[in-house]
């Protein structure tokens, strides 16, 4: 599926500000993989997922998709097989635009012609895809997504994400914006669509018992390296005691700032 | 006098359309109206003296303006240029286009010579009266020019150019790539102002490079008029409806101000400070409009 080989990202090379914010990752994600991200705040987790959707380029080292030098493919070429939620649950959708509309744009991924797509075999297919939600927002398809709460615009970007079939999907701390119970609810439906489309999927989260709950495959992740790549039946014996302490191993330092962070 | 409002109010609709697009839809300042506008009008002239037909006249307008808009979007896609300054570049340098277009003359008359409003006005002489014969042509031309803008955006490549404005991340997402679809916005936007300033020529009598002076003022002024005249409304159709009646309301604000500000002892060159101070007012009223909104929000917090 995709791999990183040697990759480095420093920001303001030469200058008083400068950050290496990656170094040198070497990472293959293998299909059908469901890897959780960890790490405390300036790990390189958003950097790292930035290079893979290609919002930035590598300073140094190259990404290969299935076998493709993807490094210099710029992000709306790459979005055409990579999908992506943000944190922000506005990110994904547009609000000044009704439900189907947003459905419709983001059904079939490239470039648009003068064709209108937007019928009623379409509508009923979005229709039976949105029952799945549970929100009752099949019934609201010609409102606007401004009048939608986070939660239900999450999940939405969510759903449409998923009808769009990417080979691959980052969420970016997808949860964090939104309260316990709808953050409950998204993750839930993450799991839901990763297991029933077999997504090959990367998640950051903020939580480490979701980490460790989540997906077959883990990484830590501090100052720009990923430390700690565990997966199968020694990620399914994790607990959040044992990372703590797999932490203190690797790096031989105090851990009480990032333990805030890091936990709930 | 009324009739004189309205064919007014209808030819520069179609600038405010295009003006609609940008502002609105794309979130795109574009002062490239300033240049496009006379460039319209003096390609339409300059095609009337050549004898062309005249609809393909009307066309070379169209293409002409499209092609002001895309040189903006490239300079502000590839260089990196703030959109206004973009604009500006455009709009500055259109002008010395448009003297070249008009033969080194700073003002064109076609007077004397068959346009499309005249061959209009011949054909339904008698059949409907004098003075409703170019009004009823601009209903039906911007009518049409609407519907077949309302068809633009509900299709896929509409809708997608409606996110755009919205949520720039959400086309990168679809991997569509913005630049493409910036080009395409401010090239139809375009398109349509030149369409506009081919027709005022025509109206008018002449093509002037001065006569886009402020133009995009008055556009942004009646897209404004029109969205605190009709209620909120996701609906395109709705939304290009409004424009045009801004423009109108507008035209008619700005006729009576130089036919009847002497009485205040008002001069045309007045109506600059005048279009500036009603956008001044304009941005008051919608934000209190805006204002109450968010209290009554408040309100119902609590």
């Amino acid at each position: 599926m995709i791999e990183l080989k040697n990759v480095s990202m420093v920001f303001n090379p030469g200058t008083v500000n400068e950050n290496q914010a990656i170094s040198n990752i070497k990472l293959k994600v293998r299909e059908g993989d469901f890897i959780t991200v960890i790490g405390s705040n300036g790990a390189g987790k958003s950097t790292l997922f930035n290079l893979i959707a290609g919002t930035i380029a590598p300073t140094s080292g190259t990404l290969y998709m299935n076998g493709r030098e993807i490094s210099r493919e710029p992000e709306y070429r790459r979005a055409r097989y990579i999908g992506r939620i943000f944190q922000n649950p506005l990110l994904g959708t547009a609000s000044n635009m009704s439900l189907e509309d947003n459905m419709m744009i983001t059904y079939r991924k490239g470039f648009k012609w003068l064709k209108r797509s937007l019928n009623k075999k379409m509508r009923e297919f979005f229709r039976s895809q949105l029952v799945q939600l549970k929100m009752g927002l099949e019934e609201r398809m010609k409102e606007n997504l401004a009048m939608f709460s986070g939660g239900q615009r999450q999940a939405l970007t969510l759903l449409m994400m998923v009808l769009s079939k990417p080979d691959l999907i980052l969420l970016d701390e997808h949860t964090a914006a939104l309260d316990p119970k709808n953050a409950q609810m998204v993750l839930e439906l993450t799991h839901k669509f990763i297991e029933e489309y077999k997504l090959t999927s990367l998640m950051i989260t903020h939580n480490m018992s979701h980490a460790i709950e989540f997906g077959n495959r883990l990484l830590m992740m501090d100052k720009g390296e990923i430390i700690f790549d565990v997966e199968g039946e020694a990620k399914r014996s994790l607990t959040v005691e044992r990372l703590v302490e797999k932490f203190h191993e690797i790096r031989q330092q105090s851990f009480e700032n990032d333990r805030t962070l890091l936990t709930d | 006098m009324i009739e004189g409002i309205f064919v007014e109010g209808l030819i520069y609709g179609i600038m405010v359309l295009g003006v609609f697009i940008t502002f609105r839809v794309l979130d795109f300042p574009d002062l490239t109206v300033d240049g496009s506008f006379p460039l319209g009008a003096a390609l339409m002239v300059q095609c009337i003296m050549l004898d062309m037909n005249l609809w393909l006249a009307l066309l070379v307008a169209f293409i002409g303006g499209v092609m002001a808009g895309v040189v903006t979007a490239l300079i502000h896609n590839y260089l990196r240029v703030p959109n206004l300054l973009a604009g500006i570049l455009t709009m500055t340098m259109l002008y010395s286009v448009n003297i070249r277009i008009l033969d080194n003359r700073a003002n064109v008359p076609v007077m004397n010579h068959t346009t499309i409003l005249s061959q209009v006005s011949e054909r339904f002489a008698g059949i409907v009266p004098d003075e409703y014969i170019l009004l009823t042509f601009f209903v039906i031309a911007v009518l049409i020019i609407k519907v077949l803008l309302d068809l633009f955006f509900h299709t896929d490549l509409g809708m997608t150019l409606g996110a755009m404005g919205n949520n720039e991340q959400m086309v990168i997402s679809q991997g569509v790539n913005p630049k493409t679809l910036k080009a395409i916005g401010l090239g139809l936007s375009n398109g349509l102002v030149a369409v506009s300033g081919a027709f005022a020529a025509q109206y008018l009598g002449f093509a002037d490079v001065a006569l886009g002076q402020g133009i995009i003022i008055s556009g942004l002024a009646s897209v404004m008029i029109g969205e605190i005249l009709v209620l909120k409304s996701n609906r395109i159709g709705v939304l290009t409806l409004c424009a045009i009646m801004g423009s109108i309301f507008f035209n008619g604000v700005m006729y009576l101000g130089r036919y009847y500000g002497y009485v205040v002892k008002m001069t045309p060159n007045d109506l600059n400070l005048i279009k500036g101070i009603l956008i001044v007012v304009l941005l008051v009223l919608a934000q209190s409009k805006k204002l109450q909104k968010v209290s009554a929000r408040m309100m119902v917090g609590k």
